[in-house]
């Protein structure tokens, strides 16, 4: 049975197995690669996606779990506000290195800054912690998310 | 032959019409297409409509090596580096040589600094010239800013579109590079150029790429190092929906599918038997044991200066010490990958290599071709770290391709990315000093034993001693009367490679840990003794910046410590103290480290400070936890979970002080993730009183 959900506010129906996980749905499937593969075992973040607006690790993520609900990813969330505030934050902070956790960190992000749109750094830490960077930016992406905080704020 | 940049191009453009939209266009907007019509070399031109063009010659990473490069360019042409299409070549040797595209060992900027920035002021020259002559002028008065030439005395203006046809006639070879006093570009904070695709996620990497009819794959290797595929069941593979073909090779089973899902579980279905080989009953211990033991005697030479025997005579003490380092996992972001199509024309890849022209050399090979049948398109790589110096990933790249109608995407498993990585050597060092009445050092004796990775590359031509194993041993900070540093190879079963910081990290841990021992059986405080005796006076510059910007010798509570290590190697001179807190459980946090540098002109600061925050923390993550173990002939390891890097959490803060100087400019990947392994252990020590003398340090500290 093709699931149906929507993906980035598009209704998308995707015909493969249910116990298939969101991750290779979204890559291979439907071609969305801002979704990264990491770990393949909720390890590391870099797949990190909003399911209902909730963080998930799309990579644990049965497609069958998310029929009917609303995925963003980091494209669809990029072209929102929040999204818009934390690409700028992590641009103005020289964020990022290889890059490539990078979508999945501004995901989960986003997802903390949802739930609470003034974290201080503990806060940062913990919403966080989900989220591998090797190239060693955390320091950054304390600071970008401090700044988008602040631009939403304002 | 040279193939200008828009030759190139245009060949790209062409052959990535199967790419669908997968073209790499690493600055986020569209490049343009006009052709060159000044080749200032073979990878930079101007091109007919004014824009200037760079195929980048190195290869991009995380490092920002794509915005410094740019930088240079930048600086001679007077254009913003934004303003700039710099692009990712396909893998050509002949087109950047005698530049090598290899990237690796902090080489790029020392190996580019000169003849990119002289390519680029002959360009300059040639626009201001044509000019010249246009105007009949002298070109001396003329200026050049966003890309156009200027009379300023007569406010006469015309565009690079207007003059890159004449000036194309008459390309100078020796113009002269603009001059420090008169930079613009050159050591001023820039952005990277590549952030905005990487923060939308549309920035390509291999991993993403997606060619029309291509199935996906994933592999199993023999889990044991050296074992053999002994048999599996194709047909309970092929059964799982999805799934297109199984391929077996000797070594090695591929499943390709519809997704890597699909895949995976196909090639689990193929439940994959072994015969596990001679190396079924090696355990950690025994590589350990042999190198303990190859660095009871002497190796091969690699220093040799004084008479140690009479320098050590009448010494009024002697510090003898065994330091290990484990095997590493590189564990990039971005797991192992790379796509391949072989068709009886040739074949196509499609990967993130630090090593385009080796790549492209080895998928011919594997696939029995000549070289100029083999276009390898290469992409931002999610993390390199010495990793993707390898070529291991394209070949079984190309070797399944060879057995299949399609283009393949190989994916490995993160598992299978850490089993079969080619992890950073394990090494062992006995380094033994005497020291007179005053803390002098008069012998020095250190003996490296560890795999040699040159040895690898160099074949026959290996005479025993890995200049890349003994960097910075060699010649360290300290003065001897006489020194002796031995080389010997030790290999076991583990393929082994280059890990970010290479073999200089290695030997600065052991030299910095080292050095610290000396101050103690001195009685001198690390910092002084230090200062006592190194002579080199950028050395000795960035350690007191770096001490005196973390406070060294303030008070700490019971349980914290300072600790210091400095380096100059890569012609980079790097110091770095750390601030290291020791709970009553003895586990180890590091909130801050305290960087200074010299590395020349630091061309770009921002990117400078990026790379010190980075490999502080990338080599904190080994040096507190790192390590993969052989247990039974394979690795014990897998995943995030056992190969731990630190989390935002546990990340320290990092100060970094640029110091710029006139000096040449130095290699900047490796040198911060050299330092911090001996600073912490020191720090350790100062916060315990407890020498560890192994990483990672947590667990050395536990047993001490």
């Amino acid at each position: 049975m093709p699931v149906s959900l929507t993906i980035d506010g598009q209704q998308r129906s995707l015909a493969v197995a249910d116990d298939m996980p969101l991750l290779w749905a979204l890559r291979d499937i439907a071609g969305i690669t801002g979704v990264k593969f990491g770990c393949g075992a909720g390890l590391c973040g870099a797949c990190s996606v909003l399911v209902d607006g909730e963080r998930q690790f799309a990579c644990q993520t049965p497609v069958s779990a998310v029929a009917g609900k609303a995925v963003t990813t980091i494209a669809g969330l990029t072209g929102q506000p929040l999204g818009k505030a934390l690409a700028a934050a992590w641009e103005e902070l020289d964020v990022v290195q290889c890059g490539y956790c990078q979508p999945g960190q501004i995901v989960a992000a986003a997802a903390l800054l949802k739930a609470n749109p003034t974290p201080d750094d503990a806060a940062i830490d913990e919403g966080m912690s989900g989220n591998i960077c090797r190239c060693g930016t955390y320091n950054r992406i304390r600071a970008a998310i401090h700044r988008a905080a602040d631009t939403i704020k304002a | 032959m040279t193939i200008s940049p828009a030759t190139s191009r245009r060949a790209f453009l062409a052959g990535s019409a199967v790419l669908a939209g997968a073209l790499v266009v690493p600055l986020h907007r569209a490049l343009s297409t006009a052709p060159a019509q000044l080749s200032a070399n073979g990878y930079l031109a101007v091109l007919a409509d004014g824009k200037v063009s760079l195929a980048l010659p190195k290869t991009e990473m995380g490092q920002g090596i794509m915005t410094a490069l740019t930088m240079l360019v930048a600086e001679e042409l007077g254009l913003a580096p934004t303003a700039i299409d710099v692009s990712i070549p396909e893998a050509d040797r002949a087109r950047f040589a005698p530049v090598d595209t290899t990237t690796g060992g902090s080489t790029s900027i020392r190996e580019l600094w000169k003849p990119l920035r002289q390519a680029a002021a002959n360009a300059r020259m040639a626009l201001v010239d044509a000019a010249a002559r246009r105007w009949k002028v002298m070109p001396d008065g003329l200026t050049l800013a966003d890309g156009a030439v200027t009379n300023p005395a007569t406010g006469q203006r015309l565009a690079f579109a207007a003059l890159v046809a004449d000036a194309a006639t008459r390309v100078p070879t020796d113009a002269v590079p603009v001059p420090p006093s008169a930079w613009k570009v050159i050591g001023r904070d820039q952005r990277r150029l590549d952030s905005a695709g990487k923060v939308r996620g549309t920035a390509p990497f291999g991993i993403d790429v997606q060619v029309p009819g291509m199935k996906i794959a994933t592999l199993a290797q023999s889990p044991v190092f050296g074992g053999k595929l002994a048999g599996h069941d194709a047909a309970a593979a092929r059964a799982v929906p999805g799934v297109a073909d199984v391929v077996a090779l000797d070594d090695c089973l591929f499943v390709t599918a519809d997704s890597l899902w699909t895949a995976k579980k196909g090639l689990e279905a193929a439940a994959p038997r072994w015969n596990e080989g001679a190396n079924a009953g090696l355990d950690q211990a025994q590589v350990d044991a042999a190198l303990t033991a190859a660095v009871a005697r002497p190796g091969v030479t690699a220093k040799a200066e004084g008479d140690l025997a009479a320098a050590r005579t009448g010494a009024a003490r002697t510090v003898e010490a065994l330091y290990h380092q484990p095997f590493l996992a590189h564990a990039t972001m971005e797991p192992g990958n790379c796509t391949a199509h072989v068709t009886p024309q040739g074949v196509e890849v499609w990967t993130g290599t630090q090593v385009p022209s080796d790549a492209r050399a080895a998928a011919a090979r594997v696939a029995g071709v000549a070289e100029d049948k083999v276009r390898l398109h290469n992409f931002l790589m999610g993390g390199g770290f010495g990793r993707r110096l390898e070529t291991d990933m394209v070949e079984r790249a190309v070797s399944l391709a060879a057995k299949v109608p399609y283009p393949v995407k190989l994916v490995w498993t993160r598992e299978e990315d850490i089993q079969h990585d080619m992890v950073r050597p394990a090494y062992a060092d006995r380094i033994s000093a005497s020291l007179d009445a005053a803390g002098n050092v008069t012998a020095w004796e250190h003996r490296i034993a560890g795999s040699a990775v040159m040895a690898r590359f160099l074949g026959d031509k290996f005479n025993g001693v890995d200049d890349d194993a003994v960097d910075g041993a060699t010649a360290p900070l300290y003065p001897a009367k006489a020194r002796l540093v031995t080389f010997k190879q030790v290999e076991s079963a583990m393929p082994t490679g280059w890990w970010r910081g290479v073999g200089g990290l290695r030997n600065t841990f052991v030299i910095e840990s080292f050095a610290d021992e000396l101050a103690l059986a001195a009685g001198q405080d690390p910092l002084a003794w230090r200062l006592a005796r190194i002579i080199d006076p950028r050395a000795r510059a960035v350690l007191q910046k770096a001490a005196a910007e973390a406070g060294w010798g303030k008070a700490l509570p019971k349980g914290e410590g300072l600790g210091l290590a400095v380096l100059h190697i890569w012609d980079t001179c790097l110091a770095a103290v750390a601030h290291v807190k020791v709970d009553a459980q003895r586990q180890i946090a590091v909130p801050q480290v305290t960087v200074a540098v010299d590395c020349g002109p630091a061309i770009n600061p921002l990117g400078v400070k990026a790379q010190i925050e980075g490999g502080v923390i990338f080599a904190l993550s080994a040096a507190l936890y790192g390590g993969v173990t052989l247990d039974k002939g394979r690795i014990a390891q897998s995943n995030y979970n056992d190969v731990r890097p630190l989390r935002m959490n546990e990340a320290p803060r990092v100060i970094t002080h640029v110091m710029p100087t006139d000096n040449a400019p130095g290699g900047m990947g490796e040198p911060p993730a050299a330092v911090i392994a001996p600073a912490v252990a020191n720090a350790i020590f100062a916060a315990t009183g407890k020498r560890v003398r192994q990483v990672p340090l947590q667990a050395g500290l536990e047993s001490a």
